[in-house]
């Protein structure tokens, strides 16, 4: 049951197979199992059996709310849940409690979703490897897959087993983790130079990053408010189309929110792509591309064109400037929104009382990490009266002229994009953490992020394992508000590869031993 | 007014903030000071930038002053300008503080409808441009109050810019000269008001307040002093100043401070000063930070706010949604200048009594009233509302709409002086009375008191007789030709009748009486 789809499980809860509290206890007990995966940073078991309980008198009333009734979901921890800690996996936020819910998890709630718990993720989403939170990293599930490590027993390594793991990217690596483990059905996470988009393509999972307004950021604790989007992570396009479908729309509480009313996102089954147009950006064709990546992105596109559709070479000039652009405006941002962590309100406080400033320094330098203090300070060099015009406005102006590419090329004709999401498939933390934070950040957002800037809809959509058996992701990216036609083409896409299922089960019992957690023993997850 | 939104739900709290950039003028002589007072209760003339110049001890030189206002002040709006909670003066601390308003990770500001039609009204009421587009800046420092770590303003593309204020400043002895200058507005923007924060110094602890609703207006002063054709001066900023009076009273201590400063050979520092009212002088504000840089950054969770004209207005746009700067020019009301214009020319009234009549919330309307009801003269009426009616407003502080009389009730006063049916002592006897507020109106007062002037001439005549007989050397004395002696007797007369008899029918009975 839970390795079903968000929508095959909404349909076994409507035709009574299993009940929400069944379900719910379910998801609870693997969530336990895996707890060595770190993708949960707080479980909310109580609400969650609370929430199922609820559910599961809708379901006997013959009331449910709907497909999400009764469906369990995980939030990335850098949205706001009323009652539940919210910490950003910053110890800057441990122990705060927020007393709202953000927009999009009360529309979820409304829907009847339960919350598993809160997922982990680099600090204040800032990093592309869910490995730089106060809580530890996130270990890729992947990494004790049958597929991954059949693959490597071909191999001689040396290196101890657990410390190979795998990295999930990021930063909603656990939000990723959590549905690719089977935790839960779908999961929230943000997105605002890849954030969703990487670590699903590292974790065989759909990433959706909607156009920028379509979906509220109420709630969603900033990382660049201008960029930030809340992200979708599912088994499946139409599974992210459902979610969706519960969270577009005008948000009052959110001004930069479109006015238009939501309307419900069904995706029709396309079966002619005769009419498509394909845009392969050349620029996206850079060295680091792993040759197998390439490969697959070569093979998709072949896929398109042979099944009738357009595909055209396409130019977004200003790529090669968007990676040192986005970093101006995105730390500038984060100096102001960070601004607010002064130890006064919320959050943590040091022991220093001599003066409010000594208060203001030390409970700052305590409550950062190195990443975020590394771009406070980066951010308000680039924000000085003195430098703002050579910094912070030329990148604006940069910005502006890489939205301008994307709407070029779709005035041309095009679309729908086809790119990489990733370099490579997912990398063994030894080896992720030898550059440091700013530099994998830059790497690995380069395919997914000038797409934030522009604020266009994008969804990374699992193709096929690489030769080491890892899950490989390809991006497409549609027109601004044009959510529905992207998925569509997705969900086409995605039918046609036949993604294979992530074989975990047995991987997971020797895992017990290798972890020392509790036994793995009653893991079915083919019920 | 109930407040649809634009671009949505929420109310908000606001400051709408005026920059009055008084530019360079030359004034002569000494330094005159301020020209009306807070007893007169001009203070809409407080807002002017003062400038003045002083012939220097030492040289020849003249200096000149330059002052520029920012005066930042409160919009009477329900709720504030980017959250729903509420505002009401002198609530509990931190009893309407919105998730927003305590800068809670997450929250986002919604602008307040209401608050952007004041600033376009006030905007219009100071004949400026109105920018059809404006933008939301985020002005970066850290203070206790200020939860978010900046404050939203408007910086780079202010709701309003480019506009004049025309005033009338009563000079010259008594007041009595009036001039008519004319301050330019710089701009009009909207800005968040920080908290507030108490100190309290024996704990060394700061208390914070995040209702922020202090005062209704607060006024920074910038002031520079330059000889004239030589470039200016370095300003100081005066903050938060938070009345005319003292406003007043800062900027010409600061020019004087600034001109002694220079003229012993010492320099200005750029730096801000407060004022303290005890005193009487500036002192420089304890800054540790030296020079601030605010950092300004584009506030990305406010798309750029949108107005409209009827012209520019989009067909079919949901009036919920747009802002139509004409709709609100033609809601402007008639503007305090113009009421004064006409108040001299339909009344014959005094510039300044037509200042001190808008000055006073409710007071124009009141006088009005009391016209429409009474045969008396608009000059009887006007002395009347200004003296005695305001006086006791003043002396038991209360606002008109708190008055216990009537417009009705005064004007039937002054319909009885009018007629001569009572003195005028005895009027204001009448207006105690009624301020007494027992229900009785002014005619029945004056008869339960006696107060009607005597109309029986032949029982005045008696009296005077009767006060004639018995003060013998009085009449000699004004029989000798002493001017003043009939007076006394007009006196002893009116207290015989405890002031009921007219003084000048007296004087007529007791001058008849005399040559007789």
């Amino acid at each position: 049951m839970l390795g079903r789809t968000l929508r095959e499980v909404s349909a076994a809860l409507k035709q009574g197979q299993i009940t929400p509290i069944e379900l719910c206890q379910k998801c609870l007990s693997l969530i336990k199992k895996t707890k060595f995966l770190n993708a949960y940073i707080t479980v909310s078991e109580e609400v969650a059996l609370k929430q199922a309980e609820e559910s599961e008198k809708r379901y006997k009333k013959g009331h449910s709310l709907g497909d999400l009734d009764g469906i369990p979901i995980a939030v990335k921890d850098n949205f706001s849940t009323s009652g539940i800690e919210t910490t950003c996996a910053s110890n800057m936020l441990k122990g705060y409690v927020p007393p709202y819910n953000a927009t999009v998890v009360q529309r979820l709630l409304d829907q009847g979703a339960v919350l598993m718990g809160k997922t982990n993720l680099d600090e204040f989403a800032m990093g592309s490897g869910s490995t730089d939170g106060a809580f530890g990293p996130v270990k890729n599930p992947w990494s004790y897959s049958k597929q991954y490590r059949e693959k490597r027993k071909q191999k001689p390594h040396g290196e101890k087993e657990d410390s190979n793991w795998l990295i999930t990217g990021g930063s909603s690596g656990g939000s990723a983790a959590a549905v690719s483990a089977f935790t839960c059905f779908a999961a929230l996470g943000s997105d605002t130079g890849g954030s969703t988009r990487n670590p699903a393509a590292h974790c065989g999972i759909v990433g959706f990053k909607p156009s920028y307004g379509l979906v509220s950021r109420h709630g969603l604790i900033p990382l660049v408010n201008s960029m930030d989007v809340p992200g979708i992570l599912t088994r499946c396009v139409d599974d992210a189309a459902i979610v969706l479908g519960m969270l577009a729309g005008h948000d009052p509480k959110d001004s930069t929110t479109i006015q238009d009313p939501g309307k419900p996102f069904m995706l029709s089954s396309l079966t002619d792509v005769s009419k498509l147009c394909i845009g392969i950006p050349k620029e996206y064709l850079v060295p680091e591309l792993s040759s197998e990546v390439r490969s697959f992105w070569s093979k998709a596109a072949n896929l398109f064109e042979s099944e009738g559709a357009k595909v055209i070479e396409v130019s977004l000039p200003h790529t090669s400037h968007s990676i040192v652009c986005y970093h101006v405006l995105c730390t500038s941002e984060v100096a102001s929104n960070m601004a607010r962590f002064d130890g006064l309100e919320y959050g943590h406080r040091c022991d220093i009382d001599v003066s409010t400033e000594a208060m203001y320094a030390a409970t700052r330098r305590e409550g950062f990490n190195d990443v975020v203090r590394g771009r406070i300070l980066a951010g308000n060099f680039f924000l000085l009266k003195e430098n703002y015009a050579n910094y912070f406005a030329k990148a604006q102006k940069v910005r502006r002229l890489i939205a301008n590419d994307f709407v070029n090329v779709f005035n041309s004709g095009v679309d729908v994009l086809l790119t990489p999401t990733t370099l490579s498939e997912a990398v063994p933390y030894p080896e992720f953490i030898k550059e440091d934070n700013r530099t994998r950040s830059a790497q690995d957002d380069i395919f997914t992020q000038a797409v934030n800037m522009a604020g266009l809809p994008a969804v990374s959509v699992p193709v096929a394992l690489s030769n080491q058996g890892l899950p490989v992701g390809l991006q497409f990216i549609g027109r601004a508000f044009c959510d529905q036609q992207l998925l569509t083409v997705a969900k086409w896409f995605e039918k046609q590869v036949q993604f294979p299922v992530i074989q975990l089960q047995e991987l997971m019992d020797d895992c017990s031993s290798v972890f020392e957690i509790e036994k793995l023993a009653s893991v079915s997850l083919q019920q | 007014m109930a407040a649809p939104m634009l671009r949505g739900c929420c109310l908000g709290r606001h400051w709408a903030l005026a920059c009055i950039d008084g530019g360079s003028r030359h004034g002569r002589g000494a330094a005159t000071g301020f020209t009306s007072s807070g007893k007169r209760g001009q203070s809409f003339v407080a807002q002017q930038p003062h400038i003045t110049a002083q012939k220097s001890r030492k040289g020849e030189h003249k200096w000149e002053a330059v002052v520029g206002l920012e005066i930042h002040a409160q919009i009477a709006s329900n709720s504030k300008l980017f959250s729903g909670s509420q505002v009401h003066f002198a609530a509990p601390p931190n009893s309407l503080v919105s998730f927003f308003d305590a800068s809670l990770p997450g929250t986002l500001p919604v602008l307040n409808r209401r608050c952007v039609e004041a600033a376009v009204m006030t905007g219009l009421a100071l004949n400026c441009h109105i920018n059809k587009k404006s933008l939301f800046d985020r002005k970066h420092y850290f203070y206790a109050d200020l939860p978010a770590g900046y404050q939203i303003t408007q910086q780079r593309l202010p709701i309003a810019v480019n506009g004049s204020l025309a005033y009338s400043v009563c000079v010259g002895k008594r007041w009595r000269q009036v001039i008519t200058k004319t301050v330019r507005i710089k701009q009009i923007q909207l800005e968040q008001d920080s908290g507030k924060s108490l100190h309290d110094e024996l704990r060394s602890q700061t208390l914070i307040d995040l209702n922020r609703a202090e005062g209704q207006l607060r006024v920074d002063a910038n002031i520079s002093v330059h000889h004239p054709g030589e470039p200016l001066g370095v300003r100081t900023e005066v903050k938060n100043l938070n009345s005319a009076r003292f406003l007043a009273r800062a900027i010409d201590y600061e020019i004087q401070r600034q001109i002694n400063e220079l003229e012993n050979g010492c320099e200005i520092l750029n730096e801000t000063r407060s004022f303290d009212y005890k005193l009487g002088c500036t002192v420089p504000m304890r800054d540790k930070e030296g020079k601030q840089d605010y950092r300004f950054m584009p506030e990305p969770n406010l798309p750029p706010l949108l107005l409209y004209d009827t012209a520019s207005l989009p067909a079919g746009a949901d009036p919920q949604q747009v802002i139509n700067i004409d709709q609100i020019r033609e809601q402007l009301p008639e503007l305090p200048s113009e009421t004064r214009e006409k108040l001299i020319q339909q009344y014959g009234m005094l510039p300044e009594h037509s200042f001190a009549l808008l000055n006073e919330v409710g007071l124009l309307e009141f006088f009005q009233n009391v016209i429409k009801e009474t045969r008396a003269e608009p000059k009887k009426v006007t002395s009347w509302v200004l003296n005695i009616f305001l006086g006791f407003l003043k002396q038991q502080n209360l606002a008109v709409n708190e008055s216990p009389v009537t417009p009705s009730a005064l004007a039937e006063l002054l319909n009885l002086l009018d007629r001569k049916v009572i003195s005028s002592s005895a009027a204001k006897q009448v207006f105690e009375e009624l301020w007494r507020g027992k229900g009785k109106t002014p005619s029945q007062i004056v008869s339960e008191r006696k107060l009607e002037l005597m109309q029986d001439a032949e029982a005045l005549e008696r009296v005077c007789h009767a006060v004639m007989e018995g003060h013998p050397q009085v009449v000699m004395d004004m029989k000798r030709g002493n001017p003043r002696a009939i007076n006394k007797l007009i006196g002893l007369v009116r207290k015989a009748t405890h002031s009921r008899a007219d003084p000048t029918v007296i004087k007529e009975i007791l001058e008849k009486q005399l040559s007789s």
